[in-house]
């Protein structure tokens, strides 16, 4: 039994149906890379996984909990499943103690001594330690974006979204958001990631998916999709991001 | 028979003084209180709870305090409520404040980016803590200033609660007048005690904006 388990998934925003049919099983532990044009459907696909948006047909399936069941229990759920978005999406009004500490303590009651030990833990994985008084403000957008996935990882989640997380950032804080990615794989996380980061697909992702006008085109290990890709339209996609 | 103007009046106009100190706390509590629902009520509410307080927000912005004042003061009488002028005009302060309030925090809660919900969202957040934690502490930074400004409104538009009897610092003003022959003394005088109120307000939102841009130099 796969961790996430999608199947011919559907969805429209009025007229444009951007999912059209799209299936794929991800286990525990992997790290799946999905690429494609603007518009394919990454970011949505990515959405449906933790229920943020919701499907017209089709099954999503996580950790055993149907998240597309017109019941679903998605708050418990999203416990499970951190994301992470282009935009840090940090609590301006809070410190980076607060915004880490917010969600253990009100989401899964836990005692304020315990979350600040998990905050301060969850900081240190991502390197940033040192600023856990400051604003979000004061911050470079490396250091919020690492702040961001500390937010997330201090849920104790089984599985991390990330949504092109670097894309936003200045190309020389690139480096250091990777570098915390890549620590997080290495440790087993469940990942699923969206990004234009070829070179780090390559390295990191166990599979990686190409998506294409709302399907998933083609998906295999980096290292053959990259070298040898079997439709024109990856092909193009490639030629025109290396 | 005419008096000189002393240390009696000043303290008869400190009486006046503290009606109109009294009111604008009812006023802006109760106001305060009921404004948050109407905020609320305006933005998550279903559609017909929508178009009703809408309806409510337009019909107060839209008439006169002092109209209002009289309706509240009349009106309770003609459904024979034999209520004071007291009691009448800070329920019509307290419609007339909740209706401002409501409108303009409604636009502070619009104004949080979906995206702060969704982060919320997605960390397994209820509404209500969505609300309480996350969104109405950035909103509340947003209103201050055109809160506290509304607050010094309030003191000064309690004035017009003279017109159905009510003592408040201006009608004592009128009193105190009356029985000195000194208005430009007298007036001063109230006025200053009206800048007193008022001035203290606006530094102290100038001191809560400045600390708010502190923390959020975007
Ligand atoms: N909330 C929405 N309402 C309407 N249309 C939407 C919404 N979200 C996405 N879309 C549209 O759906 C399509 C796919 O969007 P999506 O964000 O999934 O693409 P993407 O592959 O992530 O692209 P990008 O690389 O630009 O982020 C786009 O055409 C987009 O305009
Ligand atoms: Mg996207």
């Amino acid at each position: 039994m796969p961790l996430i388990n999608i199947e011919s998934i559907h969805k429209t925003f009025g007229k444009l149906e951007v999912l059209k049919g799209v299936s794929l099983d991800i286990a525990a532990g992997e790290i799946v890379v999905i690429i494609g044009r603007s518009g394919s459907g990454k970011s949505t696909l990515l959405r449906c996984i933790n229920g943020l948006e919701k499907v017209e047909s089709g099954k999503v399936v996580v950790d055993g909990t149907e998240v597309s069941a017109a019941k679903a229990d998605l708050r418990a759920l999203r416990q499970k499943i951190g994301i992470v978005f282009q935009s840090f999406n940090l609590f301006p009004h809070l410190t980076i103690e607060k915004n880490v500490t917010l969600a253990p303590r009100v989401v899964k009651k836990v005692s304020p001594d315990e979350a600040k030990k998990a905050a301060i833990t969850a900081l240190e994985r991502v390197q940033i330690a040192n600023k856990s008084g400051a604003y979000p403000s004061q911050l470079s957008g490396g250091q919020q974006q690492r702040v961001a996935i500390a937010r997330s990882l201090a849920m104790s989640p089984k599985i991390m979204l990330f949504d092109e997380i670097t894309s936003a950032l200045d190309p020389e804080l690139v480096g250091e958001v990777l570098k915390v990615l890549e620590n997080l794989a290495s440790e087993g996380m469940t990942m699923v990631l969206v990004t234009h980061e070829m070179g780090f697909a390559r390295k990191v992702a166990n599979r990686v998916v190409f998506m294409h006008e709302g399907k998933v085109w083609e998906q295999g290990a980096p290292e053959t999709l990259f070298k040898s890709p079997k439709t024109p339209e990856l092909a193009g996609f490639i030629n025109s991001v290396l | 028979m005419l008096r000189e103007f002393g240390i009696d009046d000043i303290l008869l106009l400190l009486t006046g003084a503290k009606w109109t100190v009294l009111l604008s706390l009812i006023a802006f509590t109760g106001g305060g209180l009921l404004g948050l629902m109407v905020a609320i009520g305006r933005v998550f509410g279903p559609g017909p709870l929508k178009f009703l307080i809408e309806c409510y927000i337009r019909a107060i912005q839209g008439t006169p305090l002092l109209g209002q004042l009289f309706l509240f003061y009349f009106g309770f009488s003609i459904f024979g409520f034999d209520v004071s002028a007291w009691v009448a005009i800070s329920v019509a302060m307290v419609f007339f404040s909740s209706a401002f309030l409501g409108d303009s925090w409604r636009g502070c809660i619009e104004a949080i980016p979906k995206t702060q919900w969704e982060a919320a969202d997605a960390l397994g957040m209820s509404f209500v803590q969505k609300l309480c934690y996350v969104v109405l502490p950035q909103a509340a930074r947003i209103a201050i200033p055109s809160t506290v400004g509304f607050m010094a409104q309030i003191v000064k538009n309690t004035s017009l609660a003279a017109v159905v009897g009510f003592v408040d610092l201006l009608r004592m003003g009128q009193l105190v007048t009356a029985a000195t022959f000194q208005p430009l003394t007298v007036y001063l005088v109230v006025a200053f005690m009206y800048f007193a109120m008022c001035y203290p307000l606006s530094q102290w939102s100038r001191i809560l904006e400045r600390r708010y841009n502190a923390t959020h130099q975007h």
